[in-house]
């Protein structure tokens, strides 16, 4: 049943069936209904890691070194563990910076250099050349060992005869017709291949379950379960050796060192593992549950390797078939068909997987990263005013999956045939792992410069090179084997296998050594040699700092100039046609809330416009194009420092800013009210200012008006010249004593009055007083009465001013007390520590809403009466005052029997009071 | 030719009233507002002197009312007052008075004024 034809039905059913899947999900996803937005899915399409190496190879390398096949796998797992830290960061930088390839990455990091970007891209290139050839070696052998069936022979001399006869380079052909189908059917400016995401994570499951159906078979169908099988190999003493770790590999400790540390490099830096980990990432949230399942997955399909290798190696003892195809020659020699079919299946899916990938991301990267720089640089094509472009750039990149995979052939052709599988991988996972040093030293460190890079990237892929790749060659017989014997030029320090001397290592660690020295030291050596530039310490900034800044517009912030928003439309429409170009522009309305057409062009859509065509033909390329439609003043050094320092003391400011703000709101309120009395005062001021001017004029006004009379008629008969002369003495002094008591209150409420305090009998006192007044007394026919102790305590005040109140007091009742019958009482007493004064009057009394305005000044009793009131309304206001500066009350109450009494007192202790306004 | 006085000052209703009797008018006094109001309508000056600050009825009121009353329109109002700020002038000129004469005054400006405003007619 398993004829030729067979086989490739079968075969292409599958791909088939594949192609049906990536389709599928990509109408999915561009109806928003993604279908790989899982992190299983995710999981899974990590697990792109295993190609034909893990399927055929692994077998055939524990079948050599047992145990020894392991590292390739302990180190991805280590470093999954290192993920949260390491992978976490990149894929943030990734987002944030729209990074589109790793060569992207790596160039975009170093001040978007596009030089760097072209020599990744290269070098990626040239070192997966071998892994690719590794898959197709695997399924041309595994075609030709199958369709043998049901013998069992090896394939005769891969490679040799005419192309066209052979397998391997119609496979190629294949599977870049394939790869072209998959991935370029359209560009997508984030670089997504959502199809192509479903349909690995697919193939991973079918691989892995191709692989464990063989090894449930050969484990439990050919043998009696896992006990069987060791024991009878334990019995075979070549087989007992393997068994144990450190012996089985060959060179021992720093082997399994090193082949771990290769492998966990690989799992980050080749360009599928970076593609499918880092580009096809939907949510950062994946990347936790990735980090268990993927070495689930791992073990997973590993667990049944030595149950094989050494059931292969018990079967089939003459060591006449190849350990790497266990895998399916067990199964064919049992006579299981649809087994061996399925296994075929398997391993072709795990290749076919591996070169759409990784055939893709570096397409991707030679497009974008080595091909467009170049030709935009070119003037000649004036490709900077094509219309259209997007079919230029599906062009480059079909073109080169085509040569990529040929060139894939051709280096199987060359060089594929001396070695066992894994061992081409390994060669592929040191190339890739150049990338580690300025990488990593990329994300944790800020003085990592361009040169630095490009310095460190030259060195080690040259050591590469020179170690893995030449080697590689000269024993397939291209160049000549005297090469690796005696060395360049024939010096022997030279030797490619034993660099500066150093041998006895086997090939790979002794290349990872001196390529990692030459690598690190350059690249560290040269980036100390300078600082960073401006860009280059902006990106450095955004990379390594990418945890500590918010938002996406960290681009943005670093940029001044002009720009006009047609020039930056037409721009873009150029590269991802008019249609995306149209929906972007929206986008960025929307998002922003502005109005469409936009109107101004500022930094953040020059930064946004440079992300989206970063997208379709990487950084670089994108930097160039559109400073070539804007002006752009450059940032010195000086600026970006500048603007980083600002902005990170901002940050640290804004804390203790908000702690002083809620302080400046208790102080805010504080002044509020004091403004508001403030205010009041000075209406108080104002009102007072204006009353006493009108106080002022009013006499004034008379004596002007009396003077004037006077003067123009002489007229006037004696009798009413010396009426009118009266008047304006009067008046006089009415001005004066107006003019005195505005002073003087003014003085006592600013605190400026000078007080001339004596220790006092306040008896004497309010005698004096009485005395002083006794012709107004006796003029109104008023009764006067003093009731006081014998003696009393002494006191301390101010004499004069004490008279000043008593005398304003005792002047008040006489206005006030009954007009024929004049009655005043004074009394003076002891009460509660200290004298009390009341003077009492017969007349109206207060009413008793007057009794505090009439302290109030310009306000008397009788304000509304038509009797118009005599005295200047500032008495009684300037006596409180002088009251209540000596620590004492002075207030009104009307008494029963009729008429005010008023009352002040003066404590014995004084307390001093500041006067109230 | 009849003139009220209406103020609250009795050195200037004094003053006042022997400047207008020996310009030959005969004068009418009123203490408050209200008592301005009531001589008005019942004694017809021909020009009142009103001062703004009466006791309970300002001078502003008056004016007011009187403005208000079509058979009293002719009478010429001078309002004295010792509040000069424009505000008050313009207040009181808006209020109907013909004229507004701050304190102190000139008694030759004022007896000038009075008489212009009585020529007129």
């Amino acid at each position: 049943m398993l004829t030729g034809p067979v086989i490739v039905f079968t075969s292409f059913a599958y791909l088939g069936l594949l192609f049906a899947i990536a389709y599928y999900a990509d109408k999915r996803a561009d109806a928003g209904r993604s279908v790989i937005a899982s992190p299983y899915v995710y999981s899974l399409s990590l697990a792109v890691y295993a190609t034909a190496w893990t399927f055929y190879g692994s077998v055939g390398r524990a079948a050599s070194d047992g145990v020894g096949f392991l590292p390739i796998y302990i180190g991805p797992t280590l470093m999954i563990a290192l993920w949260w830290i390491v992978m976490r960061k990149v894929l943030r930088i990734s987002k944030q910076n729209r990074i589109t390839s790793l060569a992207d990455f790596i160039a975009s990091r170093y001040g978007k250099s596009a030089a760097i970007a072209g020599l990744v891209t290269v070098i990626a290139v040239i070192g997966i050349l071998p892994y690719i050839s590794l898959q197709l070696k695997a399924i041309s052998s595994s075609f030709s060992i199958l369709v043998q069936y049901p013998v069992i022979a090896m394939p005769e001399h891969m490679g040799a005869g005419s192309v066209f006869n052979d397998t391997a380079f119609w496979v190629a052909l294949i599977l870049a017709a394939f790869t072209i189908a998959f991935g370029t059917r359209h560009l997508d400016a984030a670089e997504h291949h959502q199809g192509m995401v479903a349909a690995i994570a697919f193939e991973s499951l079918v691989k892995l379950l191709a692989f464990l159906a063989v090894g449930l078979f050969v484990t439990f169908g050919i043998f009696n379960g896992f006990g069987d099988i060791f024991e009878r190999a334990s019995d075979v003493p070549k087989l007992a050796a393997m068994m144990t770790p450190l012996e089985s590999v060959a060179g021992g400790y720093a082997s399994w060192v090193w082949l771990t540390v290769l492998s966990m490099l690989a799992i980050m830096f080749l360009p599928r593992q970076f593609q499918v980990t880092v580009i096809e990432n939907l949510d950062e949230k994946h990347l936790s549950k990735a980090i268990w399942l993927f070495p689930l997955y791992m073990l997973a399909i590993n667990v049944f390797v030595l149950p094989i290798a050494f059931g292969g190696l018990l079967r089939f003892p003459g060591g006449g078939v190849d350990a790497d195809t266990f895998v399916l020659t067990l199964p064919m020699a049992e006579k299981q068909e649809l087994l061996a079919l399925l296994v075929f299946i398997g391993g072709l899916s795990a290749a076919t997987g591996m070169v759409i990938v990784e055939t893709i991301a570096l397409s991707t990267m030679v497009c974008n990263d080595l091909v467009m720089p170049v030709l935009l640089r070119l003037r000649r094509l004036r490709l900077n005013v094509q219309p259209d472009l997007t079919r230029l750039l599906l062009g480059i990149r079909r073109g080169a999956i085509v040569a990529i995979l040929l060139l894939g052939y051709l280096y199987f052709k060359l060089a594929g045939e001396a070695y066992a599988l894994v061992s081409i991988g390994l060669v592929s996972f040191a190339a890739v792992a150049q990338f580690a040093p300025v990488v990593l030293g990329g994300i944790f460190w800020k003085g990592g410069t361009r040169n630095g890079a490009l310095c460190g990237l030259i060195a080690g892929f040259a050591v590469w090179f020179y170690t893995l790749l030449l080697p590689a060659i000269a024993r397939s017989g291209w160049l000549p084997i005297g090469l690796l014997e005696h060395g360049l030029f024939g010096i022997e320090l030279l030797r490619p296998l034993a660099l500066f001397g150093l041998a006895g290592l086997d090939q790979i660690t002794h290349a990872m050594l001196w390529s990692m020295i030459a690598n690190v030291g350059a690249y560290v050596g040269v980036s100390l040699l300078a600082s960073p530039s401006a860009d280059e310490h902006r990106q450095a900034s955004l990379f390594v700092d990418v945890f500590r800044r918010g938002g996406e517009t960290g681009g943005a912030r670093f940029w001044r100039g002009t720009a006009s928003v047609p020039e930056l439309y037409n721009l873009l429409g150029r590269f991802l046609g008019a249609a995306a170009a149209e929906e972007a522009f929206r986008e960025y309305a929307a998002a922003r809330g502005l109005r469409w057409p936009l109107e101004r062009a500022d930094a953040e859509l020059v930064d946004y416009v440079e992300v989206q065509l970063a997208g379709a033909i990487g950084a670089a390329s994108a930097r160039v194009m559109v400073a070539s439609v804007v002006k752009e003043e450059a940032l010195s050094l000086e600026e970006v420092r500048a603007i980083l320092d600002e902005a990170s003391q901002v940050v640290e400011y804004s804390h203790r800013l908000q702690q002083k703000s809620r302080e400046l709101e208790t102080a805010t309120a504080e002044l509020r009210a004091a403004n508001q009395r403030l205010k009041e005062l000075d209406r108080m001021k104002d009102d007072f200012v204006s009353t006493v001017t009108h106080e002022l004029r009013t006499p004034l006004t008379s004596i002007r008006a009396f003077t004037q009379i006077l003067l123009e008629h002489p007229d006037v008969e004696p009798a009413q010249r010396t009426r009118f002369l009266g008047i304006i003495t009067k008046e006089t002094e009415r001005l004066t004593r107006l003019i005195n008591q505005v002073l003087d209150l003014s003085k006592i409420e600013s605190g400026r009055a000078e007080w001339h305090d004596t220790r006092l009998d306040l008896k004497e006192v309010v005698s004096d007083s009485l005395a002083g007044m006794g012709q107004v007394f006796e003029e109104r026919n008023i009764r006067v009465q003093f009731s006081a102790p014998q003696s009393v305590p002494p006191v301390s005040g101010d004499v004069d001013r004490l008279i000043q109140v008593l005398l304003n007091l005792l002047s008040n009742a006489v206005k006030f007390c009954d007009a024929r019958n004049g009655r005043i009482d004074v009394a003076l007493y002891e009460e509660n520590g200290g004298l009390r004064v009341d003077v009492r009057d017969n007349g109206a009394g207060v009413d008793e809403a007057d009794r505090e305005v009439i302290f109030d000044k310009f306000r008397q009793a009788g304000d509304t009466l038509t009797g118009k009131p005599q005295g200047t309304g500032l008495g009684l206001p300037i006596s409180r005052h002088i009251v209540e500066h000596h620590g004492g009350r002075l207030w009104v109450e009307t008494r029963a029997e009729g008429g005010a009494c008023f009352s002040f007192t003066l404590p014995f202790r004084r307390r001093r009071v500041a006067v109230a306004a | 030719m009849k003139v009220l006085i209406a103020d609250d000052e009795p050195n200037i209703v004094t003053a006042l009233e022997f400047l207008l009797q020996r310009g030959g008018y005969e004068v009418r006094v009123a203490q408050n507002g209200d008592e301005a109001l009531s001589l008005i309508e019942s004694e017809r000056p021909d020009l009142v002197l009103l001062d703004v600050m009466m006791p309970l009825r300002s001078g502003y009121e008056v004016c007011q009312h009187l403005r208000e009353r079509p058979e009293l329109q002719h009478i010429k109002v001078i309002m004295l007052t010792a509040k000069g700020r424009e505000a008050e002038m313009s207040k009181g000129l808006s209020a109907g008075a013909d004229l507004y004469i701050t304190k102190p005054f000139s008694t030759s400006d004022l007896m000038g004024k009075i008489r212009g405003l009585l020529a007129s007619g």
